[in-house]
């Protein structure tokens, strides 16, 4: 899951980046609303958390001249005014959730996830595919039944790439952007690397390798 | 509480009242004299009419005849005038009916008054020596009076009538005049506690126009010192919580990671971001203690030690900038409290530091003005938009250029400093580059002329 983060605090956006990056996601962090505009016209995200008082203006503003647009990206608003007041203004602006500072980081990683789960139409923090299920709070899968899989942060999120549309083939650059932040140094055969150990993990035939176009989960039990 | 209303109604009234009084009496005094010119000459002309008719017959004709002269009947208007007829030596000749025995007056000719059985009598007297007799003819001023009192009376009573009439009238009048203040009242009545636009002022009578611009603007005043109060707590918030979101969310990773090197990450983060709340408390505390002062007495201070002290005292991170100080401060001496005077440097030396980017230059110095001393910094950093210039005293005020580690409060304690001593703070861009100019300035007390 690939999340921009438009915070200006150095010390939270920094505990925001690694924390959430704990729970297999991958985030990009902008410290004012321009930055934050033009991440989001440049790139997708699945997910934006929007702190309200940014140097350079509101979170609000920037968040309703999105909603204007059209974009429906899942936003969670994550700021120090949590008056009623305040949080059915920012509801109200087009937030899909709200969370004052001081949060628990537990609880933020669950509502970015319940947010962006309900973006893609789903009920439950899991999803299914051709005998995979995968729990997106644990980063665990569970193959036709058998013993829960621990998978690593890069593994989970190349899989959970790959099963939120299993019939769509994804690129290696796809896969890349959704592994590296902006700032990172992306290794030349890192996704190939973790596919493979992907594979010996939930089984070789799950994940199809379609030559010189990308991976994709494969349709039918083989 | 005076009613404005019953106020009007009661001088109004009074005013009629009074004004209709006055008519009256001067009616009453014009009647009286008009009455009286025009009985007096009714007096004269019938005196003068009887004493041409007596004048043709002889005086021992109406002797002969006294009792024709009764059945003739002197009598003019239902007795109201009385006429006698006397001989000049001293005989009634005849009287008219109703006319007293006693002789009506004395004098022997014009206007005279004599009271006769309890009654004032207004006589006039005529003559005629040739047939010796003296025609009195007078009538009762009582009836004068009654005439007069009657036409005062016709007068009077539509008045006293009209009086309760026009009462009502004026209130009315007063009731509806008034509309406009009553509904204004109930309109600011039924406003909600929080409401502050302004009251219409469309429909509203000139007289109270300005009472209602007042009551805007003070309603504009208010809303402008509750939307700063709101900013306030509302920064206060952000600068207060973030860091705590900031020291929860690294504890919680040192908490939760297996990997070591994320662990001591967070742990130096932890440790960062409480030095920094740290000093934000500091902060707070300065604040709050310059808030709670009074005006601090003042001395003479040399404001070239002020500045090499606080240069000493820099921790080690504020002291990469090139900072120049002008010799002209050993000779600059302000009248001021040193302890403000050295919060107020140290605070725009560290904003100064922090806005600059790394080895940025920074320079002490100060000018004598006309009024006054003005001590100055000036750095080499990004200066603050002129939008922002009257807002970066504010509390917890950061703005566009902000700093990763500054907390919006510098320059609120560095303006509050100069306040409690004497001096201001007046900040600038930089004119040709960019960079902040912040000047203390310190008027010099007025001279005793």
């Amino acid at each position: 899951m690939r999340i921009l983060v438009v915070e200006d605090d150095a010390v939270l956006a920094d505990g925001l980046k690694v924390g959430l990056g704990l729970y297999g996601a991958t985030l990009d962090i902008v410290g004012n609303c321009a930055d934050g505009r033009a991440a989001l016209a440049a790139d997708v995200f699945d997910a934006v958390v929007l702190d309200i008082m940014l140097p350079d203006g509101s979170g609000i503003d920037l968040l309703a001249s999105l909603r204007a647009k059209g974009d429906r990206i899942p936003i969670l608003l994550l700021t120090a005014l949590d008056e009623v007041s305040d949080r059915i203004k920012g509801l109200d602006a087009g937030a899909d959730d709200y969370l004052g500072k001081p949060f628990d980081l537990d609880e933020l990683a669950a509502r970015v996830r319940a947010i962006s789960r309900r973006q893609e139409g789903r009920a439950s923090s899991s999803v299914s595919h051709n005998g995979v299920t995968l729990d997106l709070a644990r980063l665990t899968a569970t193959v036709d039944g058998r013993d829960t899989i621990q998978l690593s942060r890069r593994e989970f999120a190349i899989l959970s790439a790959l099963m939120e549309r299993p019939g769509v083939v994804l690129s290696k650059a796809d896969l890349e952007g959704r592994l590296y932040g902006w700032q990172e140094e992306v290794e030349s055969n890192t996704v190939e690397v973790h596919v493979h150990k992907l594979r010996s993990k939930i089984g070789h035939s799950k994940i199809e390798t379609m030559r010189g176009i990308g991976y994709r989960m494969r349709q039918t039990p083989s | 509480m005076k009613s404005l209303k019953h106020k009007l109604f009661l001088i109004l009234v009074a005013a009629t009242g009074l004004i209709w009084l006055g008519a009256t009496c001067w009616i009453y005094v014009r009647t009286t004299r008009d009455v009286e010119d025009v009985l007096d000459s009714r007096l004269q002309e019938a005196a003068l009419m009887v004493l041409s008719l007596a004048a043709r017959s002889s005086v021992s004709a109406f002797e002969s005849d006294a009792s024709a002269a009764h059945a003739s009947n002197f009598q003019i208007y239902q007795h109201q005038l009385s006429c006698q007829i006397w001989s000049l030596d001293g005989r009634l000749v005849a009287r008219s009916t109703g006319a007293p025995n006693e002789i009506l007056s004395v004098t022997r000719s014009g206007f005279s008054e004599r009271a006769i059985k309890g009654e004032t009598w207004r006589v006039f007297t005529a003559e005629d020596p040739a047939k010796n007799i003296r025609v009195l003819v007078g009538d009762r001023l009582g009836l004068r009076e009654a005439l007069v009192a009657d036409i005062i009376k016709g007068l009077a009573a539509p008045m006293l009538l009209t009086i309760p009439l026009l009462a009502l009238l004026i209130w009315a009048s007063l009731t509806r005049g008034l509309q406009p203040l009553y509904t204004l009242a109930e309109d600011l009545m039924c406003r909600g506690a929080d409401d502050m636009t302004p009251v219409p002022t469309e429909n509203i009578p000139a007289e109270i126009q300005p009472m209602v611009r007042s009551l805007n603007n003070l309603l504009g005043r208010v809303q402008d010192a509750l939307r700063h109060e709101r900013d306030i707590t509302a920064f206060a918030a952000h600068e207060i919580r973030t860091p705590l979101a900031g020291l929860r969310t690294q504890a919680q990773i040192a908490m939760t990671t297996a990997d070591r090197s994320i662990r001591d990450t967070a742990l130096r983060q932890i440790a960062l971001s409480v030095d920094r709340t740290t000093r934000l408390v500091r902060q707070l505390l300065t604040i709050a203690r310059l808030d709670s002062e009074r005006r601090q007495p003042t001395k003479p201070v040399l404001v070239g030690d002020v500045v090499q002290e606080m240069l000493d005292a820099l921790p080690p991170a504020d002291r990469d900038a090139d900072v120049t100080i002008d010799p002209v401060l050993q000779d600059t001496i302000v009248d001021t409290d040193p302890e403000a005077l050295l919060l107020a440097i140290r605070n725009l030396h560290e904003n100064a530091v922090r806005h600059m980017p790394r080895g940025g230059a920074l320079r002490w110095s100060s000018e004598k003005l006309e009024d006054g001393t003005v001590v100055f910094v000036e750095d080499t950093g990004p200066g603050i938009p002129e939008d922002e210039l009257t807002q970066v005293t504010n509390r917890f005020f950061r703005g566009r250029n902000k700093t990763a580690v500054g907390s919006g409060l510098g320059l609120t304690i560095a303006a509050l400093a100069l306040q409690v001593s004497g001096g201001q703070l007046c900040l600038r861009n930089r004119v040709g580059r960019s960079g902040l100019r912040a000047e203390m300035r310190w008027k010099y007390p007025p001279r005793p002329n």
